[in-house]
């Protein structure tokens, strides 16, 4: 599996992103600055979690702007597997590659801390390893997370099977419609989701259950 | 020309003496800018002209120091050829006056003076004190400086892995807030400020600079009253968006070959950066700064000479190296331009608009600041005269100070910090010390920032000593080898003989510890001035300390891990209350003298239970300090919600109030598997270390749900939900309703 991480200024999340890809494929992904408009031929495109610009205008807003968010895009049309973390999730929101917004959390607060998930949806190449309901922990840390569409989009999230993650009873850290922690786009090739996988993929850190994300991508993807 | 009057003399914080120093120095009387230049360097917040000669008693050497105090950050080995670099400073007075900024700026410095120095910042901490949890403005700067510091180290993408909060009505008008940055490097690549060399070009890169932070520096030294809220202007405004493109672009600048020397602008900005950068390479600067790229118009050069806009650095390099280092910071989008040449004229010449405006020595500005020996008075420490009353149930006053302000949970504040980023942390928010795995590597870095700010004010000296040995234990109860320290003091007015006799005590406090611990210190601030109306805060020397973790794999939590484990207690216990928070909490009472602290016994103790860790024998220890034996076992018994059986001695219900609430010093607890206990114990025994059995963990067997009770000798049995819920409850119900928006 060839995979490229896409660096935004102020992205901070990129070397973990890497780290973890690594850990799982054996290879380096590449590192693809966001002024470039080309970038290899990969089979994952990682946009990870950080204060893109600052988290000015719109978390996610300017990032969306950028030249190789047109590349992203395209990539993406063409089936091209494209996962967001956190920022990255609000990038791709921002950039209309999945629908609804992600606001500031409900009780206005930065959150960081485990949060217990279940699985919703395993027909897809970022969580066919997963059981169906399965819990998993991984950690959220932002304050831009509470994820909001109208209901009409919700219910068609619901309907299509595209709500990948729920945040499981009583553990909703941001007030996100319906308990949505990560969402897929309608054919399926795009994740966004507020916790971080990639935090998760080592004992000595507090857990592995983030490992299944990436296997499920290396299956499908390699 | 503005004419130098005697009354703009004193509003620049210069007393007449100094000034009539100045004239001589110069030979002439300065013009305005030159006024402002001196008046910042110095400024106490600079020229550290109260302490400097107390502090010359630290001992800051040892074979694993590479940098001692007077570069922007101290420097060890951690082997394998990786250094750490670290220190820690206050931002109190700007955060007292915008609680947001003033907190977030204060970490962006701190970043600065460890990145520019080649290190990757990996972690931070914070040691905050605020005033009475019923005073009208605490719960306002809690927010805000929690926000301010998320904020900032959030968007930077460092974690923020722990650190200390205190609530005492001496902070009430001035709070204090000391942020620790941690970062590594590869030992061969550190970078150092002295610019050295002539015809080098000196290079200005970051943010713009406006005319944010004038005189911060100046306002940092000196003391508060009801006019505090007009020196807001004096508050800078961060940016961590653009730091962390300075960060990014810095270290890429350091991987080549084309820096002399660079420093960060702090306080008094271009004008401490270069002559400090100048006075150290025994150089000369000239600076154009109509170069200088400024955020506002018709900027004057006093204002650029003083302003303290964030994010910005000074660097010189090596002739030719221009373009390469341009391009670098072009691709970050930051700011880049040549403003001037070293010379070798050792003088510090500012042009602006054609015309010289400032031209002095060099060693005027720095070598030439005031060295005052200020007149002291030692404090007479207090008498451990305590009462107690002997009818208060156990059980009822565990609980009350498991919730009490200085010992509940601090879960509302760290949860708003990013503790994960980075994939490295190994031990959060909650334990005796935070670790850090080194990235890429099995080792790891221990940190902790320690005080206690009452045994401090009861006696300056043991105070100060317990401080040094409380961060040293810390780092100790986890694993890891204690290597250095930074020190953060933070005093009233040094004017005052007996403040200044704090200040003496303490600084001969912590020589006599780090002596003993060989335990150097390698870099430091000091934060005078603290008084609002006359009233001095309480001394707070606080240490910021980093160990090392040869093998992350042996390392201990707080957490009980198994049911059946025997509980060993190390370390002698006398049943010392006085200024424990028992006296304060329970009895309503700041009485006492603090614990002493004998270092031979500390060293031995925590040698020994450092290297049960290392070897194997041991994963679940905790230090005693705040709220003694009982509160360090009931955060155990919640960290692994698994209760124990407690057994300590005595007879009377005064014996086990002083047993189980006693805060005596060089105590750890160990939680060990029945096998290996006579082991340990035989072993203790062989060193002279005090260790006995003092429980059982999981043992109740009753009417309550088993494993879930903490119960001993005259302590009834109590539910760890209880504990919990009081543990919990305190700061989320504080703060509720909390009115402060999260910023950008």
């Amino acid at each position: 599996m060839r995979t490229a991480v896409i660096v935004f200024p102020a992205s901070n999340c990129d070397r973990d992103a890497a780290v973890a890809l690594e850990q799982l494929t054996g290879e380096k992904p590449a590192m693809v600055w966001h002024g470039e408009s080309e970038m290899p031929d990969v089979d994952l495109i990682v946009l990870p979690g950080g204060f893109s610009y600052g988290d000015y205008l719109r978390c996610g807003a300017m990032a969306a702007q950028s030249h190789i968010m047109r590349e992203v895009k395209a990539r993406a049309e063409k089936g091209t597997a494209v996962l967001g973390i956190c920022n990255g999730f609000q990038v791709l929101a921002e950039a209309g590659l999945l629908p609804g917004a992600l606001m500031r959390n409900a009780d206005l607060k930065f959150v960081c801390r485990p949060v217990a998930l279940e699985v919703e949806e395993t027909q897809s190449v970022f969580t066919r390893k997963f059981d169906k309901g399965q819990r998993v922990t991984f950690p959220v840390a932002h304050g831009d997370g509470n994820y909001f569409a109208d209901a009409a989009t919700l219910d068609r999230l619901e309907g299509e099977g595209r709500v990948a993650f729920r945040y499981a009873p009583g553990e909703n850290p941001n007030g996100s419609a319906r308990d949505i922690a990560g969402i897929l786009s309608e054919k399926r090739n795009v994740l966004g989701l507020m916790p971080h996988p990639e935090r998760v993929c080592d004992p000595l850190l507090g857990g592995t259950d983030g490992k299944a994300m990436f296997e499920s991508l290396l299956e499908a993807l390699s | 020309m503005t004419p130098i009057t005697p009354q703009l003399v004193r509003e620049h914080g210069l007393s007449d003496t100094e000034y009539a120093r100045i004239e001589e120095l110069l030979g002439r009387a300065p013009n305005l800018v030159e006024l402002g230049i001196f008046s910042v360097m110095w400024s106490e917040h600079c020229s550290y002209k109260s302490t400097r000669a107390h502090l010359r008693r630290l001992p800051t050497r040892a074979p694993w120091v590479l940098q001692g105090p007077g570069e922007n950050a101290g420097v060890i080995d951690i082997g394998d050829g990786d250094a750490a670099i670290f220190k820690m400073e206050s931002h109190n007075h700007p955060s007292f006056i915008e609680p947001y900024q003033g907190a977030a700026t204060g970490v962006g410095g701190i970043m600065r003076d460890v990145f520019t120095m080649g290190a990757r910042p990996v972690a931070m901490m914070n040691a905050l004190r605020f005033g009475a949890p019923e005073h009208a403005k605490t719960k306002r700067l809690v927010a805000g400086v929690v926000a301010g510091i998320g904020g900032y180290g959030n968007c930077m993408g460092v974690p923020t892995v722990g650190g200390e909060v205190n609530f005492h009505s001496s902070y009430n008008g001035n709070i204090l807030v000391n942020a620790m940055c941690v970062g590594v490097a590869r030992a061969d690549r550190i970078f150092m400020s002295a610019a050295k060399g002539a015809g080098n070009p000196v290079v200005y890169i970051g943010s713009k600079t406006g005319r944010d932070g004038i005189h911060g520096a100046t306002m940092a030294s000196a003391e508060f009253n009801e006019d505090s809220e007009e020196k807001r202007p004096t508050v800078q405004v961060g940016d961590p968006f653009t730091e962390k493109l300075l960060l990014e672009a810095c270290l890429e600048l350091m991987a080549t070959d084309a820096i002399v020397a660079i420093q960060d602008m702090g306080a008094a900005g271009l004008t401490s950066s270069s002559a400090e950068m100048a006075s150290k390479g025994g150089s000369g600067i000239e600076l154009d700064l109509d170069r200088v790229p400024q955020r506002e118009a018709h900027m004057t050069a006093y204002d650029m000479m003083l302003s303290e806009s964030q994010e910005r650095m000074l660097a010189v390099l090596k002739p030719g190296h221009e373009a390469e280092a341009e391009r670098i910071f072009r691709k970050w989008e930051l700011d880049f331009a040549v403003i001037g040449v070293t010379t070798d004229t050792g003088r510090l010449v500012v042009r602006h608009e054609g015309a010289v405006v400032a031209d002095m020595p060099v060693h005027a500005l720095s070598e030439e600041a005031p060295v005052y020996q200020r007149p002291f008075t030692r404090h007479t420490p207090a008498a451990n005269e305590i009462s107690i009353d002997e009818t208060k149930p156990i059980r009822e006053s565990l609980i009350r100070l498991m919730g009490s302000p200085d010992l509940c949970s601090r879960r509302w504040i760290w949860e708003q910090y990013d503790n994960t980023v980075m994939a490295d942390t190994v031990q959060l928010p909650g334990g005796d010390a935070a670790v850090v795995r080194v990235h890429g590597t099995q080792k790891a870095l221990a940190i902790t920032t320690d005080v206690t700010p009452r045994y401090c004010k009861a006696d300056p000296f043991e105070g100060a000593k317990q401080a040094v040995a409380e961060a040293w234990r810390n780092l100790s109860a986890v694993g890891a080898t204690p290597l250095a320290v930074t020190d953060n003091l933070n005093f009233g007015n040094p004017e005052k003989p007996e403040i200044m006799g704090e200040i003496a005590s303490a600084v001969d406090g912590i020589a006599e510890a780090c002596r003993a611990f060989d335990f150097p210190v390698v870099s430091g601030n000091c934060s005078l001035y603290n008084e609002t109306n006359g009233e001095a805060i309480l001394p707070t020397p606080a240490i910021g300390a980093v160990g090392l973790l040869k093998n992350v794999d042996r390392m201990a939590t707080i957490a009980f891990k198994r049911k059946g484990d025997t509980i060993i207690l190390v370390g002698e216990t006398k049943g010392h209350l006085g200024q424990s928070l028992y006296l304060r909490e329970i009895e309503g009472s700041e009485t006492g003298a603090p614990p002493p602290v004998d270092l031979a016994v500390e060293k031995r103790n925590g040698d020994f239970v450092r290297r049960l860790i290392e070897t194997g024998q041991v994963d679940t220890a905790h230090d005693i300090s705040d709220g003694g034996l009982l509160v360090a076992l009931a955060e155990m018994a919640m960290g692994g919600n698994i209760g124990a059986e407690i057994l300590v001695p005595g007879k009377t219900m005064e014996d086990f109030i002083a047993q189980y609430f006693g805060e005596d010093q060089g105590r750890y607890i160990i939680s060990v598997q029945k096998s290996g206990v006579d082991a340990i114990l035989a072993r203790a025994s062989q060193e002279g270390v005090a260790a006995v059995r003092a429980g059982t963990t999981g043992a109740y067997q009753g009417a309550l749900p088993a494993d879930q009770v903490l119960m001993g000798r005259a302590l009834a049995p109590t539910l760890i939900s209880d504990l919990r819920k009081a543990h919990e409850g305190w700061f989320p119900d504080y703060m509720l309703g909390d009115t402060m928006p999260p910023t950008n």
